[in-house]
């Protein structure tokens, strides 16, 4: 346990953006543009990702949602800086997470402003490179674009599997469990039938936080509402079954609050991109949140209700989410048969 | 089968790994008669009882319960018995009147039935002023009643009572066992377990379990003069300090608290 702290608190929490994935459109492809992105390639804040050849790209690269940030040069970038000594660039962020949209254009920033006094050195008049900066998805930098999906993932995880396994097993410790299992019931439909209040429960508190999030925090949904609250039901699905498993693996309801906590309310927290940037964290760590729903349902929520985005642009997400669906429903299904036999 | 019989065993095992749990016992209880199955903590009891009710599936051997086996037709078992747990096995916080309905509705009895079961069991219990108390403030013994009545709610052919009476005054235990009595006339098998040896005496008859196995079996009366003992609790003692296991088991602290 410490040593799993100290690595998650040491590597993984931290704000700190290195290696962001950048794009680059050059228009200009002169010497200073050349040096310009040799900059950025080498900070170790950047990694040159992806050299665009035209403006139409830049979208492309943001709906993938491996791009941070994209720079753009305009054409004749190194004569207008010779002649007119003032030039222009553009900078893109993925202002859908707004911490890692603001670092990253200071970040930016400074690089541009390093390289305008190094040549400006030993020259009367100043050259200056002008900024111009888009925030894309969220131009006003409002934090809720980032925590209400956050938010989501984390009401519908305790919702569902903490309460699912907590009442489950408070059958169990109470014996009416037994009552029900010696009765004509399935053990499956008496599963089932202890499920269905909280996805009912869940449903209204989807609905819940989409409204306030709309009318109160101002927070547009660009995506298809039905799409977002599907994904939500399969999310919600996913923790369901996981609060299954957790309820047939457990005997007592203190070690079922514990292990709801400790092994998925920390992690949803920690692991899954909502607090911390994943990009940042150490390889294992990156490792290990692949096997965080939450993470997945995360990226969903923030690609549909945010970026606006279409099932064509989120089906590898939303596949990973129905696999640990089916994985975890089997599993409890299975922990369940063995406990009777 | 005989159809004699309500439940029939025929060298029923159950291993857990290495551990042998129930070790070939074999039996049977007639219909309409209250069977007592006794033996000290970790004797095998609950296991025995609880393959009988489809709860687990025997290692080996056969069992009939109301005439259906217990591997191939569970579904039939559990519509024909009733079960009451030694835990507590009512919703604290449904009113007596909800328990009772949800009773019915697990056995998926129609409306008109619950209502006038419901209505049958508050009367005779005179508990139709509590209908709508939780059943957590009912004290314990009402309690038990309650879910006794619970367990013979659907008019089962067989009711299983796993230690009924635990932690309940004599007087109340006396009251219990008047109403296993009313049960057994209306032609309900009871076949119960209990760590009282007075109750042993109330029972048409008794088997005593040692370890896994069935070491007597027969009416108090004749297991006294077999055991050359003045009561049951003689017998009891003279069989159960054969035991081996018990000491080992984990459930250490039942031993110590029910003796």
């Amino acid at each position: 346990m410490p040593v799993v702290q100290i690595v998650i608190f040491g590597f993984a929490l931290t704000n700190e953006v290195k290696n962001a994935k950048i794009a680059v459109l050059d228009n200009s492809k002169d010497e200073a543009t050349t040096s310009l992105i040799a900059e950025f390639s080498n900070s170790r804040y950047f990694d040159v990702e992806k050299n665009l050849v035209s403006y139409n790209q830049v979208q492309q690269e943001f709906k993938k949602g491996k791009i941070k940030l994209a720079v753009i040069f305009p054409q004749n970038f190194s004569r207008d800086l010779q002649h007119l000594n003032k030039a222009q660039v553009q900078l893109i962020a993925d202002a859908s997470d707004p911490n890692v949209a603001n670092t990253l254009t200071a970040y930016a920033n400074a690089i541009i402003a390093d390289y305008q006094n190094s040549i400006t050195n030993n020259r009367k008049l100043p050259y200056t490179i002008n900024t111009e900066m888009r925030m894309l998805y969220n131009p006003q930098l409002k934090g809720a674009y980032n925590f209400v999906p956050g938010v989501m993932a984390m009401v519908l995880l305790l919702v569902c599997t903490m309460m699912t396994a907590i009442t489950i097993v408070k059958e169990k410790e109470m014996g009416t469990m037994e009552i029900m299992l010696v009765s004509p019931m399935r053990p499956q439909i008496v599963v089932i039938a202890k499920a269905v209040p909280y996805l009912l429960l869940s449903i209204v508190n989807i609905i819940t936080i989409l409204l306030l999030s709309v009318f109160v925090l101002e927070l547009p949904i660009n995506g298809s509402i039905t799409l977002l609250m599907l994904e939500s039901i399969l999310f919600t699905l996913v923790s369901l079954s996981l609060g299954l498993l957790i309820s047939a693996a457990v005997a007592s309801q203190q070690t079922a609050m514990f292990i709801s906590l400790v092994a998925l309310f920390l992690p949803t927290v920690m692991l899954s991109g909502f607090m911390f940037p994943i990009e940042n964290m150490p390889l294992p760590l990156r490792t290990v949140s692949n096997i965080v729903p939450a993470k997945w349902y995360y990226i969903i929520v923030k690609s549909v209700m945010i970026k606006g985005l279409g099932i064509k642009d989120i089906w590898k997400e939303t596949l990973v989410l129905t696999g640990m669906l089916i994985f975890f429903l089997t599993m409890a299904i299975k922990k369940f048969k063995i406990r009777l036999a | 089968m005989n159809n004699n019989y309500a439940i029939t065993a025929n060298n029923l095992t159950k291993r857990f790994g290495d551990f042998v749990a129930v070790d070939n016992i074999s039996f049977e209880v007639s219909k309409g008669e209250i069977f007592g199955f006794l033996g000290a903590n970790g004797a095998g009891k609950t296991t025995a009882m609880r393959m009988l009710c489809g709860l687990s599936l025997p290692s080996s051997g056969t069992a009939t319960v109301a005439g259906f086996d217990v591997y191939k037709q569970n579904e039939k078992i559990k519509r024909s018995i009733g079960y009451m747990s030694q835990k507590f096995s009512l919703y604290d916080d449904l009113t007596v009147k909800e328990n009772m309905q949800f009773y019915g509705g697990i056995y998926g009895k129609s409306d008109a039935f619950i209502i006038k079961k419901t209505a049958f069991i508050l009367n005779h219990l005179h508990l139709e002023k509590e209908a709508n108390v939780l059943v957590k403030a009912l004290p314990l013994g009402w309690k038990q009643k309650l879910a006794f009545s619970g367990a013979i709610f659907h008019e089962p052919e067989i009711v299983f009572l796993d230690e009924p009476t635990g932690g309940v005054d004599p007087v109340t235990r006396r009251e219990f066992w008047n109403m296993i009595y009313q049960a057994s006339d209306l032609g309900i098998t009871i076949f119960v377990t209990t760590h009282y040896m007075d109750e042993a005496e109330y029972c048409n008859r008794v088997s005593i379990m040692v370890d896994g196995r069935i070491e007597a079996l027969d009416t108090p009366s004749k297991l006294k003069s077999t055991y050359n003992a003045a009561s049951m609790d003689d017998v009891f003692l003279k069989l159960a300090r054969k035991a081996v296991r018990a000491c080992r088991l984990n459930n250490w602290h039942e031993t110590i608290f029910s003796f």
